[in-house]
């Protein structure tokens, strides 16, 4: 806890925390599991196993099996079930955007986080004091999720992944363009589209349906679970097939989806001539996109951009920022400029799920020449 | 100037040569006149503003960012442009700021503490979606507003909010160029902030990268010219003819290339000629040719270049050096043009002489990529041109003719010079290819004398053959000393680039020495071509296979004196080089054998590589 002790008194528009009754450190505190509620006997995207989890998302660095109770909303619940099988956890149950639920002390309730599909902020109040743990957010738009909802609060607890200044993700639809005009240029050539198997990918997909891209869009075998259930929730992606067993020549003029590490894998020399392309919002840094050997950067993000994240904690009207993974500094430094507490909460086994996702198939997939690789915590392809 | 800038951006990117022309020949098709002739000249290294520094940049963010946010970003993002470009404030963002100050604060009040309701109304899985789609900034009555947030945040719905907001309208790149050429030093400054205002991130990116000069994207001149010429379907020696005579935009040029225009005449007196270019000769084909069809002469160890001189409206003697690609280099070899005193394009080579002495191509690299030519460099490393082929006498053009009467015309041609500095490249009489190969094996005994050390083979031209522009198969051949080769074990496997980016491709090697514990492998290069590409899959399973360690790109290959791979490395040169730990570096290294007979204990050591560097340089 750089920069302040929990016994510390959080000041905030000149009335003392004391005052009100109990300190928001009293309700949720850093704790190695993860963001523990005392008062209400949880904790928040727990990254090791514990008695009652609340799951912000369904990405693995959040949403890990294990635990003996889930609450989370019923996709959440879902795609930890496609990842981790029926017995993810002892017992779980689905909660509705916006419906409220009493845990000892505390109410929470779930709001939309506009990160993927089912994803959720959580809000927990203890007397009159609220506090909403954000998780991964963004306010963008996305076909494929509901959108960010700006919840009010005293304590706003924000990710950083792209808390710098220099990441400004700009419109998704204008990079979903540049993917088609490449392949309209090199049409003897297949486009390979690196993309978080578990919302990117689908979000890309839905962009290139609304850019009236209506050709067969493929599928690496890690993405295609996730994305038909995408599908079953009645999320339009026209038509989907699977890139195995394609024979090389009939992918000219394709457009597939993988993870990211998978394209610079083995499994790419099934393509003819592929133009590499990566959606990410780190693409907007060129040494990062020239590193991973990316041909065509998509900045498509996931998460909020630093306009985004400032915008936002700004406008939840909360004295005091607590800041978690990604780049913690300059975030809290602005705060602090802005007159706002703030804190880094050093939660750690949080990630971007795109470096996650890279490193950890690179070491997977490469274990053995020529197969395919598998995303790490993803389920095994059928 | 955002046309431009997404060129530049796609660019960087694509390392493929073919590719790159095309996103190239794209770009000109598509835009239009004076832009593209101004990106042609921002490519072939034709503009240049000297008054933009990468300190007036510093400035300009430093007045308006937190140095602290910048120093973050600086420091993450690595470079300036890049930096600048990325987190330049912008218009559309300030109300952000503006409505987060604007805002009466929020009160932690209990009317938002237990009970209260959710801030908006629940949207439950699909069926939410498309109805809060609407949810669009500042349309739909938002539930924060009854609460006294009022617009303080507007949900950034970016189909309808464009955050590119440019008003006015961003400078064409034109516009740029014509501004920058007459604008002085003082106003430099705010028009350049005014421009990064209205440009969007990559348009900022290319608009730095434009004025400081510093573009590092992967094109060469050439490469853009190559792209010009297939626009109009022309060959590529047409524009490189005309190109001294022609200057930005190049309206005429590319009126000529899209059928417009006449085209262009080069009045340039000293215009550079497309090489003509020589293929390696294998054992084979000597069964199909005759000896006696051919003239052969030294292949010196230096820089080929084209010396040509001409005169200028008034009369005046011009002359210019190019290299084998057209690039202009006369800059760099100032001692040389006094002694082309006479119109005329001569091919030849480039060598430094001492005493009448041909020095190696180690010697001569000291006057390479030389910025500065200091007096005490011309005296120490005297420049030479040694003469094989004559494109020009005067006004005449002698390319159509034969190899032998070039030859002649060439002859006369040095000796009217009579100048020391220039001078004929002999020619080796042989009778048979069996003569011809003792020479080449013996170049001492053979009359190049105590030069030998400069000859790396001979070349054999067809005496009937005119001077043809690239690398026509069948009248010019090169027949090279046989290259150095050692064994050594392969170290560090690196991801290629492009079509190889799935292969491990580029590897570094060492050979044995003796360390602090007994014999260690040092790396002693890196190469990266040389294999076939059945060759390249068995090295990258090998890689694969035997990784012990990765440092990100990198991975460290199992090099044990039982365990490893040797590989066969074939080389032209040596030399002395503190930059690498081994103190050799090679010349043209590549993978001529892969050894999976041999254990890595049998490779070589760098004794037998100091020994070749004795032998070579005599140091």
């Amino acid at each position: 806890m750089r920069g302040s002790s929990p016994r510390m008194t959080i000041r905030y528009r000149g009335i003392d925390a004391y005052m009100c009754g109990m300190r928001p450190q009293d309700i949720l505190m850093p704790v190695p599991a993860g963001l523990c509620c005392k008062p209400g006997g949880f904790h928040i995207d727990p990254v090791r196993p514990v008695e009652r989890a609340l799951i912000t998302h369904g990405h693995s660095d959040h949403a890990r099996a294990g635990h003996g109770a889930v609450l989370a909303t019923q996709e959440t619940l879902d795609m930890m079930r496609l990842r981790y099988g029926e017995n993810f956890a002892g017992s779980v149950q689905a909660v509705a955007y916006g419906e409220e639920i009493r845990l000892g002390d505390v109410t929470v309730s779930f709001h939309p986080a506009g990160h993927v599909l089912g994803s959720a902020q959580i809000s927990v109040t203890c007397k009159d004091r609220r506090i909403v743990a954000s998780g991964d957010y963004k306010d963008a738009r996305d076909p494929t999720c509901a959108p960010f909802e700006l919840v009010p609060c005293d304590v706003f607890i924000t990710e950083a992944t792209f808390g710098l200044p220099v990441f400004r993700h700009g419109d998704a639809a204008g990079e979903v363009n540049k993917l088609l005009a490449s392949a309209k240029l090199f049409p003897e050539r297949a486009h390979l589209v690196g993309a978080y198997s578990l919302g990117k990918a689908q979000r890309v997909i839905a962009l290139l349906r609304e850019a009236g891209y209506d050709a067969p869009i493929y599928l690496h075998g890690a993405m295609e679970k996730i994305t038909y259930y995408y599908q079953e929730r009645g999320i339009a992606l026209g038509e989907l097939r699977p890139v195995r067993g394609m024979k090389k020549a009939e992918l000219a003029g394709t457009i597939t989806l993988a993870p990211p590490s998978a394209t610079s894998d083995v499994w790419t020399r099934r393509f003819p001539d592929p133009v590499t392309a990566f959606a990410s919002g780190w693409m907007r840094v060129r040494a990062r996109a020239r590193q991973g050997g990316i041909e065509l950067p998509l900045v498509i993000s996931d998460h909020a951009d630093w306009d985004g994240l400032t915008a936002t904690i700004a406008a939840t009207g909360a004295g005091e920022i607590w800041v978690t993974h990604g780049q913690e500094d300059a975030l809290v430094h602005w705060c602090k400029s802005k007159g706002l507490a703030a804190r880094p909460l050093d939660l750690v086994g949080y990630g971007d799920e795109d470096e996650g996702e890279a490193a950890a198939v690179t070491d997977e997939g490469e274990a053995q020449p020529g197969g395919e690789s598998q995303p790490a915590g993803e389920a095994k392809k059928p | 100037m955002n046309r431009f800038a997404e060129l530049l951006d796609r660019l960087a990117y694509e390392p493929g040569r073919n590719n790159k022309i095309r996103l190239l020949v794209g770009y000109f098709r598509e835009t239009e006149d004076p832009d593209r002739g101004y990106a042609l000249a921002a490519l072939t290294g034709a503009l240049s503003f000297k008054h933009a520094k990468p300190g007036l940049i510093r400035d300009l963010i430093t007045e308006r960012t937190d140095p602290v946010l910048f120093g973050y970003s600086y420091d993450y993002v690595g470079d300036l442009s890049e930096t600048v470009a990325l987190m330049w404030p912008k218009s559309s963002s300030a109300h952000h700021n503006e409505s987060f100050r604007g805002h009466p604060s929020p009160q932690p009040s209990p009317t938002r503490g237990e009970g209260a309701q959710p801030a908006c109304s629940p949207h439950n899985d699909v069926e939410g979606i498309d109805v809060s789609e609407g949810r669009t900034a500042g349309q739909t009555p938002s539930p924060l507003v009854g609460e006294g947030w009022g617009e303080g945040y507007r949900g950034r719905d970016r189909s309808e909010i464009p955050r590119t907001h440019n008003n006015p309208p961003p400078p064409t790149l034109t516009d740029v160029v014509t501004t920058l050429r007459t604008l002085g030093k003082a106003e430099l400054p705010a028009q350049l902030a005014r421009w990064l205002d209205e440009l969007d991130e990559t348009g900022r990116w290319a608009l730095l990268k434009l004025v400081t000069g510093a573009m590092r994207i992967g094109i060469s001149a050439r490469l853009a010219k190559t792209a010009a010429a297939a626009l109009g379907e022309k060959d590529p020696h047409e524009i490189e003819l005309m190109w001294p005579g022609l200057s930005p935009p190049y309206l005429e040029l590319f009126a000529w290339l899209e059928g417009r225009g006449d085209k262009p005449v080069n009045r340039d007196p000293t215009p550079f000629r497309p090489v003509m270019l020589a293929h390696a000769i294998e054992d084979t084909d000597f069964a199909n040719l005759a000896a006696a069809d051919f003239s052969a002469e030294w292949k010196w160890d230096g820089i080929r270049v084209q010396a040509v001189a001409g005169r200028d409206a008034r009369g005046h003697i011009q002359a210019r050096l190019y290299s084998r690609t057209g690039e202009d280099i006369t800059g760099s070899f100032p001692d040389l043009v006094p002694s082309l005193h006479l119109p005329g394009a001569i091919d030849g080579e480039l060598l430094v002489l001492r005493d009448g002495r041909v020095q190696t191509f180690n010697v001569l690299q000291q006057r390479l990529n030389r910025k500065v030519v200091s007096p005490k460099l011309i005296k120490e490393f005297p420049i030479h041109l040694r003469a094989y082929d004559l494109l020009g006498d005067d006004e005449n053009d002698l390319r159509e003719l034969p190899f032998a009467e070039r030859r002649a015309h060439l002859e006369a041609f040095v000796a009217k010079l009579g100048d020391p500095r220039i001078d004929l490249s002999p020619t080796v009489s042989f009778a048979s290819w069996e003569e011809l190969a003792a020479a080449r094996a013996d170049p001492k005994s053979a009359g190049a004398g105590d030069d030998a050390d400069a000859v790396e083979g001979v070349m054999l031209k067809r005496r009937d053959a005119p001077y043809l522009p690239g690398r026509p198969k069948g009248p010019w051949w090169k027949w090279k000393r046989d290259p150095h080769i050692i064994d050594a074990v392969l170290m560090y496997a690196q991801r290629g680039h492009g079509k190889r980016s799935s292969y491990y491709s580029d590897y570094t090697f060492g050979v044995w020495t003796r360390g602090e514990a007994g014999d260690e492998l040092v790396p002693v290069g890196k190469a990266y071509f040389g294999f076939t590409d059945e060759e390249l899959l068995q090295i990258d399973r090998f890689v694969r296979r035997n990784t012990t360690e990765k440092f990100g790109p990198v991975r460290h290959v199992v090099h044990e004196p039982d365990q490893g791979l040797v590989l066969e490395v074939a080389f032209e040169g040596l030399q002395r080089s503190p930059r690498h730990k081994s103190g050799v570096a090679m010349r043209f290294p590549r993978i001529s054998r892969l050894r999976w007979d041999k254990p890595p204990r049998e490779a070589d050591r760098l004794e037998t590589l100091e020994r070749m560097l004795i032998s070579m340089t005599g140091s």
